[in-house]
């Protein structure tokens, strides 16, 4: 089949075009071979009767009107096996670790089909990461896609390394039975610089992590054509770990600021009419079609569970990444830099930070009856006394009524023995709702309105108060 | 959808891009059903320009490619109405989602399969209602099939096989047990009834006239019911940021809104919230039967993730259902999550055509597409003679949290009721999330009639007061947030205080606690007289002489808080009142 051409019309940015006397499928895969000798990939963005458009993943330099085109006839497919565990590849899915060749189970289409509604199982098994301001007041669950909201140069790649960490404990090593693990952390690293991708290597290797890893690197200097398809390769292996092997499968992807920067940049190639802030009108589909990859699917073992990492550009969450982002996802976790500079780690702003599938996730017989209640009591007390901050500023806290100046402490110390544990600290469910009431009980009965009197009458602390005051004089 | 297939005359594939592409020489009219490619992809005509025909495909195009074959079925996209359209999950183009998972043996959504939007060979009971002789119009009932435990399927005559006035006499009709294609009754004019109908999405089915509606929808939700309520044929808007209680409210309105049949339309949106819907509503039981609620519940599912143009033709899939249940003199409540997404099919689409963008590059008809759809809502009076009405709630997701947009903006203009969704309350956990200060619902008044006969005939001052509480507490916040609470004068203090009340314990309602989660006007006109008893008696003593802080203080007050969870509501309010007015009063 695959004839070879020679009929390169115009190259433009990440584009080029060509004349074609046969029919092409769109989106079908493409080789560019150059003068040089070197050979590039590339797929079909759409085909016309004659001419066809042609996104080159390593970028087009190089290319000249000479390069000849070849066709394949086929759509671009990921190659799987279980024994993907371990490797590096690069963000076109080549093993990058001079170990030997993938020698492919099955082939997978990247693009991937939508999963049926229908098929679908509901997410609602606690994952414990160990964080309190996650467990606590976000909690994660198996088959949930949960983007940390952050902005350059904040620690999100720790907290994201230790939830992988943390979270990724086996539950047969609980009991003993060391039937080795089910759980898989797949990496998908889209422009970020060899720094920050050493730290996530590092932190595979110390932990021993790297053997139930499969890392795709796509580097700041890598081409930002091939984004588009580092998240595909990275979710096309996931799905298969999660659906036919049965493992839980975690999946990191860092920076989806830059996937979509790369697909911008294709927009303009195209010269579509752009939308919001120069971004494609058609971003919420596309990174709906990333997103919605993950989840649980009915009669399968498996799992597959989504942390994006973006950061905001300006810190500013209307930006379109962030909000298209999270118009799809299941919540947010917001890396606050003012918190940051506080000291704070994790630096969580948990007030707009949210996990939508937490309700479903919790309570009695997942994790404990009164986790919804404490979880409502705290963010409205952080948000009163997060308020009564402003104001204290402007009247002092003389000024203030006793009951705000409660919540004034409660805010304060919210922040210091509740999100503030460390990136180290592996904090059971227990111990962080035993924080939560710990804190609670700073405020008089009456103000926990949001929780059932049952559950006050089980864990209030009557000494509360003067706990805090004796602490105080203490200090 | 419709299999029916009156071929005319092929074309072939010119070109390729996403979901648009385009056909030469197909012999086609404007919203014709073509299947396209090798593959046979569904898609649909919406442009034709000399030998060019461009198509929008429903299906996933990777690897389709010019010169294949595109086949017209000579038809509009229909949906096929009838027995078996409730209890269903169905994607944008009608086709069952389970039928889908068993036809394609695989949990992901392949392509190439068509499947009828009702079953073809199950049989249905039909007990007649007219007899051998009758005269029937257009859109009488001829027989009713008990399509669920909880509804009554009219069988009617096609609203397009009589003309206006027109009337046929009733040859034959037989009881007894007939599949969806097989004839029940026949009409002198050579018409054959069966219990299938087809009408094209697009088109309006016909009514007679509409009317002002006077009953409102009952949602259990106190802030709804209470202050903003919708009518039975009414529209509204859910505009609100990403995570702000849009979908919660959705799914709030389709399990205990008392209407007759709820058409639930996941436009563009997670799968995971369809899962939760198919797992919830066989389980929850309908209020005003005691029945499943799927049992009343037709679900349209077409996810963020599947294909585009399926997204854009989802929500008159959904309307033309609505409509059908209407005919037979149903009230049904549409929701449609989210009208947004919807909107951006519409770009991108056009976008595709290159058609000249306006507005943020939506197309120029956004605004003329929306007014039609909601248009499409209303109390009518039917073709049959029946009265019925279909509902439409939409919600909207502004960019950036920003009602300024197009979508929202055009939206604002067409529907009667606003519920405005704000982020800063959603952040402080104050759900439903529903700014009361921006908010509003046009049908207020022409419903207070009801509210005042069904439940009590003081409804509207209270809530009037309500209002004007609450709007006192905006103004004095502004100066709170200058000089601080005790600075105010002692009866501000307390306004703030009663303001308090109404806002965690009336507007506030949980969502997931199992009695919060609805509140019967009665509870909800309760829970308001007891704030009312509150603010009359402090009023009182502080006028005697008691300090602020003192009547605060009271007791009995923070119950007031949980009279929400309470099951036996009649009894604790009437405790609380009058604990309310002897601890207060023994105060002076
Ligand atoms: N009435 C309510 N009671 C309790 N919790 C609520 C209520 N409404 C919303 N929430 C909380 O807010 C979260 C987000 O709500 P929802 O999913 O409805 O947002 P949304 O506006 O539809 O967001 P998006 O535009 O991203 O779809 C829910 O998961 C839930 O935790
Ligand atoms: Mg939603």
């Amino acid at each position: 089949m695959s004839k070879q051409y020679q009929t390169i019309t115009e190259i433009s940015g990440p584009l080029v075009f060509a004349e074609v006397d046969e029919d092409i499928g769109y989106d079908e895969i493409v080789k560019i071979h150059t003068q040089q000798g070197e050979t590039l990939r590339g797929q079909v963005l759409e085909s016309s009767e004659g001419i066809v458009a042609i996104q080159v993943f390593e970028g087009t330099s190089g290319i000249d009107q000479k390069a000849s085109i070849e066709f394949e006839g086929k759509t671009m497919k990921m190659d799987l096996t279980e024994d993907l565990l371990g490797r590096v590849l690069d963000g076109s899915g080549r093993p990058i670790d001079g170990g030997p060749d993938i020698v492919p189970d099955t082939k997978e289409n990247i693009v991937g089909a939508a999963i049926n509604p229908y098929s679908r199982e509901y997410p609602e098994e606690f994952i414990e990461t160990g964080v309190s301001v996650i467990d606590g007041m976000n909690t994660l669950v198996r088959g949930q896609k949960l983007p940390i909201f952050s902005s350059s140069g904040q620690p999100h790649s720790e907290l994201a390394m230790q939830i992988a960490r943390q979270a990724s404990v086996p539950e047969e090593e609980a009991d003993g039975e060391g039937e080795g693990s089910e759980f898989a952390v797949i990496f998908g690293a889209m422009g970020i610089t060899a720094e920050e991708a050493n730290e996530f290597m590092e932190d595979f290797e110390r932990t021993g992590a790297l053997e139930r890893s499969v890392v795709f690197m796509n580097l700041a200097d890598d081409p930002a054509v091939e984004r588009m398809v580092t998240p595909r390769m990275v979710l096309t292996t996931a799905e298969y770990l999660a659906f036919e092997k049965d493992y839980h499968v975690l999946v990191i992807l860092t920076d989806m600021t830059n996937y979509c920067e790369a697909l911008r940049e294709i927009g303009a190639a195209r010269e579509e009419v752009p939308g919001r802030r120069g971004y494609p009108g058609y971003m919420y589909t596309d990174l709906a079609q990333l997103y919605e990859r993950a989840g649980r699917i009915q009669g399968r073992e498996g799992s597959v569970t989504q942390i994006p990492i973006l950061t905001m550009p300006g810190d500013d969450d209307t930006h379109p990444i962030p909000d298209l982002t999270g118009y799809i996802t299941e919540g947010q976790i917001y890396v606050d830099p003012d918190l940051n500079s506080q000291g704070l780690e994790p630096p969580v702003n948990v007030l707009p930070s949210l996990s939508r599938l937490m309700d479903d996730g919790i309570g009695e017989g997942l994790t404990r009856e009164d986790h919804a209640d404490v979880s409502d009591q705290m963010y409205a007390a952080y948000a009163e006394g997060e308020d009564l901050r402003d104001l204290v500023n402007i009247v002092g806290r003389e000024a203030l009524s006793e009951r705000d100046n409660k919540y004034l402490d409660f805010a304060d110390r919210f922040e210091q023995e509740f999100v503030d544990q460390g990136f180290d600290t592996d904090r059971a469910l227990v111990e962080t709702l035993s924080i939560g009431w710990d804190l609670l009980s700073m405020l008089p009965k009456e103000e926990l309105n949001r929780i059932d009197e049952e559950f006050i009458e089980e864990y209030y602390r009557e000494d509360g108060s003067e706990e805090t005051e004796a602490e105080a004089t203490a200090d | 959808m419709s299999q029916t297939q009156t071929v005319r005359e092929d074309g072939t594939i010119a070109s390729v891009s996403g979901p648009v592409v385009t056909a030469r020489d197909l012999d086609a009219r404007m919203n014709d059903v073509v299947y396209v490619g090798k593959n046979g992809l569904m898609g649909e005509v919406i442009e034709i320009e000399e030998d060019i025909t461009t198509l929008q495909v429903y299906e996933e195009t990777s690897g389709v490619s010019p010169g294949g074959p595109v086949e017209n079925t000579g038809e509009p996209l229909s949906v096929d109405l009838g027995p078996g359209l409730l209890d269903t999950i169905y994607d944008g183009v009608q086709r069952p989602l389970d039928v889908l998972e068993d036809k394609m043996e695989s949990p992901y959504l392949r392509r190439g399969v068509d499947a009828p939007g009702i079953e073809l060979d199950k049989t249905w009971g039909f007990e007649p209602e007219v007899e051998a002789g009758d005269e029937v119009g257009r859109g009488d009932v001829v027989g009713i099939v008990e399509e669920t435990v909880t509804i009554d399927h009219k069988v009617m005559v096609p609203p397009n096989a009589l003309g206006e006035g027109e009337t046929a006499e009733v040859v034959s009709v037989d009881s007894g047990e007939f599949t969806v294609e097989e004839t029940v009754a026949e009409l002198d004019n050579g018409v054959e009834i069966q219990m299938r109908q087809e009408w094209p999405v697009r088109e309006p089915r016909p009514t007679v006239e509409k009317k002002t509606p006077t009953t409102p929808l009952v949602s259990g939700q106190r802030i709804l019911d209470g202050l903003f309520p919708i009518a039975k044929g009414g529209t509204a808007a859910i505009p609100g940021p990403f995570g702000s209680g849009k979908t919660v409210t959705q799914h709030q309105l389709a399990k205990y809104a008392d209407a007759d049949i709820i058409i639930y339309v996941g436009c563009g949106e997670r799968g995971n919230e369809m899962t939760e819907v198919i797992d919830d509503f066989p389980e929850l039981e309908d209020p005003s039967t005691g029945n499943p609620l799927m049992a009343r519940t037709s679900l349209i599912a077409n996810t963020s993730n599947m294909p585009v143009a399926a997204r854009e033709s989802c929500v008159y899939t959904g309307i033309t259902i609505a409509e059908f249940y209407r005919d037979m003199g149903y009230d049904v409540a549409l929701m449609a999550d989210s009208t947004s997404r919807w909107a951006e099919a519409m770009r991108e689409i056009s976008s595709r055509l290159e058609e000249m963008p306006g507005e943020e590059g939506y197309p120029a008809y956004l605004a003329a597409r929306l007014a039609q759809f909601y248009e499409r809502a209303g109390y009518f009076e039917n073709v049959n003679g029946t009265e019925g009405s279909v509902s439409a709630i939409g919600a909207v997701s502004p960019p950036g949290g920003d009602f300024s947009e197009p979508v929202t903006q055009n939206t604002l203009r067409i529907v009667k009721t606003f519920w405005a969704l704000d982020a800063d309350l959603a952040e402080r956990r104050h759900f439903p999330s529903i700014n009361w200060n921006e908010s509003y619902s046009l049908y207020k008044d022409q419903l207070d009639p009801w509210f005042q006969d069904a439940v009590a005939d003081d409804w509207p001052d209270r809530r009037q007061w309500a209002v004007d509480v609450l709007d006192e507490e905006a103004e004095l916040q502004e100066i709170v947030q200058l000089v601080g609470k005790d600075a105010l004068p002692e009866d501000q203090q307390l306004t703030l205080e009663v303001a308090r009340y109404l806002r965690e314990a009336y507007l506030q309602q949980n969502a997931f606690h199992p009695v919060d989660t609805y509140c019967p006007p009665e509870k909800t006109y309760l829970m308001l007289t007891t704030i009312q008893t509150f603010n009359d008696e402090a009023f009182d003593a502080l006028e005697a002489g008691v300090p602020v802080d003192e009547i605060i203080d009271t007791e009995a007050l923070p119950r007031i808080n949980r009279i929400g969870v309470q099951d036996d509501y009649e009894a604790y309010v009437d405790e609380l009142q009058s604990d309310i007015e002897s601890q207060i009063r023994s105060l002076y």
